[in-house]
């Protein structure tokens, strides 16, 4: 395998992997906030043993979050310096604000939450997870808009002497549509995943029957926060779609196996391809949803990989322009399909809750172990799904993908880290599971309740919280 | 000044930010067997870093960040070409980040075991390589012109390896022990302090020996003598031996700031000495990137300008508040259960 090769599959292993931790992160962050805030406004027990609880499961996956975090900052300029020379003067541009406005306030605020429980007023500490929890998002915001430059460059000029793209407007880059649709459809995935992880835990608790007073309000909380977030991911996820057709069509073409430009173009929901994914040759489709999905418009014209390949071809020089579409297809509807399937299950027992049942049947704990996963999985397929259909370029339009790998290092170092990186990561998912399972195993600890000491005290006071 | 210059300056403070915070962390780490005689002290060691490692290495993403944005060959050449010693930074960075996280989530004596070697070793593995790698820079690597007209370091891993780097990595290696003892003895109290006091000592004689023989060839390595990059050379040694006397003088918080102060004195004269090279090159003066021809364009550096003029401020308030709100010494006698795990099966 080539550097090239090498250097993209590292990409994708360090970046899917950070990946599972941060919507988590971003989910729970907030649900926790809201738990504590219930305590703190009704002073009942059973929220502080769910803010205490899942803080501890919520600490455990942020860890890992925040340490293959730094590799994905370092990684641009290891593995694809050429990429970093070309977009440097715009793509750092985010990534330094993202360190400044958002990794910060994350980091000290939840030192502060951690650390904090008998060092703060009761309401500081409760600000301080609730401005963690801003800091999340904030990440989020800055490192989106700089992937939506990648995918939609905006805000800049050609610089052919220096052969690199230039900064012309920063507040294009930070405002313009692909981010703020993306934001949109990132962050309520992100509270979709948190809470099902939530919902699925409590469920487990009810099974187990542990702690059934606590472990039923986050349970609701959880489904209800999954079913509303679900909605607003539909609804950014057709925006999404939208913008996508106008600014990418050869992705939307590819996620649709559309070979042919066609109006009332169909909605596919089986497709078998030939092998070399040129073209398909069985479908099974509902006609004219694809142009009302990417146009608003039963009519709508959308386009076809074929034609846009010949299109390109007279745009940017001869090439290959056709992402893998098998890849593109599948990973598109294993998004939807693994979010569809959460949010019914979300549904269904949400239905069995109410007036105070217990969800009953076979189903039931199955469908609550497979609650936490099924949104991760959406993630994953829906971040390699508008990466790679992106391909082959890196910024759409500017720069490939293979004009971006670094040329001073050796494939023989890529592997290396490579692999390293893969078994470090796979040695600490191993730890945190078994962290994560051996935590649920113990429940909430009703003790804890009695741990919160008053603000001030002697020195020599025992610690809430060490390490 | 030149936007520039401001931004080879705010890289400066970013750079030091980052050593002086995360260089007792890195100390504190190294130093966890050496200080703790049980489980209780072991603990109190750690406690003292809870609530701040993790802003603490925030310096570090946003100097890497700073680069990328405001000088992008820099950046570029610099992670490309230093591939392996970012690599393994990278994974001492993680380790120990999880390291401190896991830990005392069980009580067995093994896993703590384990998680107590993974923090030494995570902690001195980047100390010792931040050194390499700055000294390297000073010193010059090689650079050349790659086809497409990018500058590109040509040299390979061994390259970094040679005795004024590795000299380098030796100082970084004990000034962060020397400034982690220093904040023991500031943030503990009992036999640790004490321990702490006595290490700072021992460690701090063989750190200035080891800094001054490097300073010293910095300085003589250069064609002419820089005025600015001697007198700070010099400060750095009196900040250093201040903090050393102030330590036998039990003056706990003036021995951390005077080995503050001589890391920032420290950092800031290799910088002086390179200015305005960024990564000056062994192969000839014409590949050296310097702030000119590395930098990101005056439009993204006035923007940045502006972000970092309102976000620097607010940052260094409310992480200065953090410290004070956990100004408290611990003591190992406050560890409640320091066997138990949080996760640890209760038998009540």
């Amino acid at each position: 395998m080539h550097a090239l090769d090498l250097a993209r599959w590292q990409f994708a292993i360090t970046t899917v992997y950070h990946f599972l931790f941060v919507p988590i992160t971003i989910g729970m962050a907030f649900l926790v906030a809201g738990l504590q805030t219930a305590w703190f406004r009704t002073n009942k027990l059973k929220y502080l043993r769910a803010t205490k609880f899942f803080g501890r499961l919520f600490l455990i996956n942020f860890a890992i979050g925040v340490v293959t975090g730094i590799v994905q900052e370092f990684q641009f300029g290891m593995n694809w310096s050429s990429y970093s020379r070309f977009v440097g003067d715009i793509f750092g541009a985010p990534l330094a604000m993202e360190g400044l406005l958002a990794f910060f306030l994350e980091s000290t605020f939840l030192g502060l939450w951690i650390f904090g429980w008998d060092r703060l007023p009761k309401k500081i500490h409760l600000a301080s997870i609730w401005l963690a929890a801003t800091g999340t998002l904030l990440s989020a915001y800055f490192i989106l808009a700089a992937n939506s430059w990648m995918q939609h460059p905006v805000g800049y000029i050609l610089n052919a002497t220096k052969g690199r793209a230039e900064l012309t407007n920063i507040f294009t880059v930070l405002t313009q549509k692909t981010a703020l649709a993306t934001f949109f459809h990132t962050i309520p995935s992100a509270a979709f995943t948190g809470a099902a992880f939530i919902a699925g835990v409590s469920a487990w608790l009810i099974i187990k029957k542990k702690d059934i007073e606590m472990s039923r309000t986050t349970l609701k909380a959880g489904l209800v926060t999954m079913l509303i977030s679900f909605v607003l991911v539909g609804f950014s996820g057709d925006f999404t779609s939208r913008v996508m057709t106008q600014q990418q069509p050869m992705k939307m073409a590819a996620a649709e196996a559309l070979y042919t430009t066609t109006d009332s173009a169909p909605f596919s929901l089986l497709t078998i391809g030939s092998l070399d994914g040129s073209r398909s040759v069985f479908q099974i489709d509902i006609p004219s949803v694809l142009s009302f999905l990417s146009t608003g418009d039963f009519k709508g014209v959308v386009e076809g990989v074929n034609d846009l390949q010949t299109k390109y071809e007279t745009q940017y020089g001869p090439g290959d322009y056709k992402p893998n579409i098998p890849l593109a297809y599948w990973s598109f509807r294993l998004m939807m399909g693994f979010g569809f399937i959460a949010a019914f299950f979300a549904l269904l027992a949400l239905w069995q809750l109410r007036k105070g049942g217990t969800p009953k049947g076979k189903w039931f704990a199955p469908a609550m172990i497979s609650l936490p996963f099924l949104p991760l999985l959406a993630n994953s397929f829906g971040w390699i799904f508008t990466e790679t259909a992106r391909q082959p370029w890196a910024v759409f339009g500017l720069i490939k993908t293979a004009d971006g790998v670094s040329t001073v290092v050796s494939a023989g170092a890529v592997l290396f880290t490579m692999i390293a990186f893969t078994v470090l990561y796979g040695v600490l998912a191993f730890i945190e599971v078994g962290l994560i399972l051996k935590t649920i195993h113990n429940g909430p600890r009703p003790e804890e309740d009695f741990e919160v000491a008053s603000i001030g005290g002697s020195a020599d006071r025992p610690l809430v919280m060490s390490y | 000044m030149s936007f520039q210059s401001v931004w080879f300056i705010l890289i400066v403070v970013l750079w030091v930010g980052y050593f002086i915070l995360e260089g007792f962390d890195f100390g504190v780490g190294m130093l966890l067997p050496f200080v703790s005689r049980n489980e209780a002290d072991r603990r109190a060691v750690l406690t003292t870093l809870g609530p701040v490692w993790d802003g603490n290495e925030v310096w570090l993403l946003v100097a890497g960040g700073a680069t990328f944005a405001a000088f992008p060959e820099w950046y570029a050449t610099l992670f490309s070409g230093f591939y392996l010693p970012l690599f393994l930074i990278l994974v001492g960075l993680i380790v120990r980040g999880v390291a401190f996280e896991y830990r005392s989530k069980y009580g067995k004596a093994q896993w703590r075991q384990r998680w107590d070697i993974a923090i030494v070793v995570a902690s001195a593995l980047p100390s010792l390589l931040w050194g390499v790698a700055f000294a390297n820079i000073v010193r010059g690597v090689p650079l050349e012109k790659s086809a497409s007209g990018s500058i590109e370091y040509v040299g390979g891993f061994f390259n970094l390896l040679n005795p004024y780097a590795l000299l380098g990595g030796i100082v970084t290696l004990t000034v962060f022990l020397t400034h982690g003892a220093h904040f023991l003895a500031l943030k503990t109290d009992g036999e640790i302090r004490v321990r702490a006091h006595a290490l700072a000592i021992k460690l701090g004689l063989v750190s200035a020996v080891a800094a001054v023989a490097f300073l010293a060839w910095s300085n003589l390595m250069l064609p002419s003598i820089n005025a600015k990059f001697l007198t700070l050379s010099v400060a750095t040694a009196l900040f250093w031996v201040a903090g050393l006397g102030a330590n036998y003088l039990r003056r706990e918080g003036w021995a951390f700031i005077a080995s503050s102060l001589a890391i920032t004195t420290f950092v800031t004269g290799l910088f002086v000495a390179l200015y305005p090279r960024v990564m000056p090159s062994s192969l000839g003066s014409q590949f050296d990137l310097t702030i000119t021809n590395a930098s990101s364009t005056e439009y993204t550096l006035k923007v940045m300008t502006v972000v970092a003029v309102v976000m620097t401020p607010l940052v260094l308030i409310y992480q200065g508040w953090t410290y004070w709100v956990f100004r408290k010494r611990v003591s190992a006698s406050q560890i409640m259960h320091p066997e138990r795990g949080v996760l640890d099966t209760l038998h009540l």
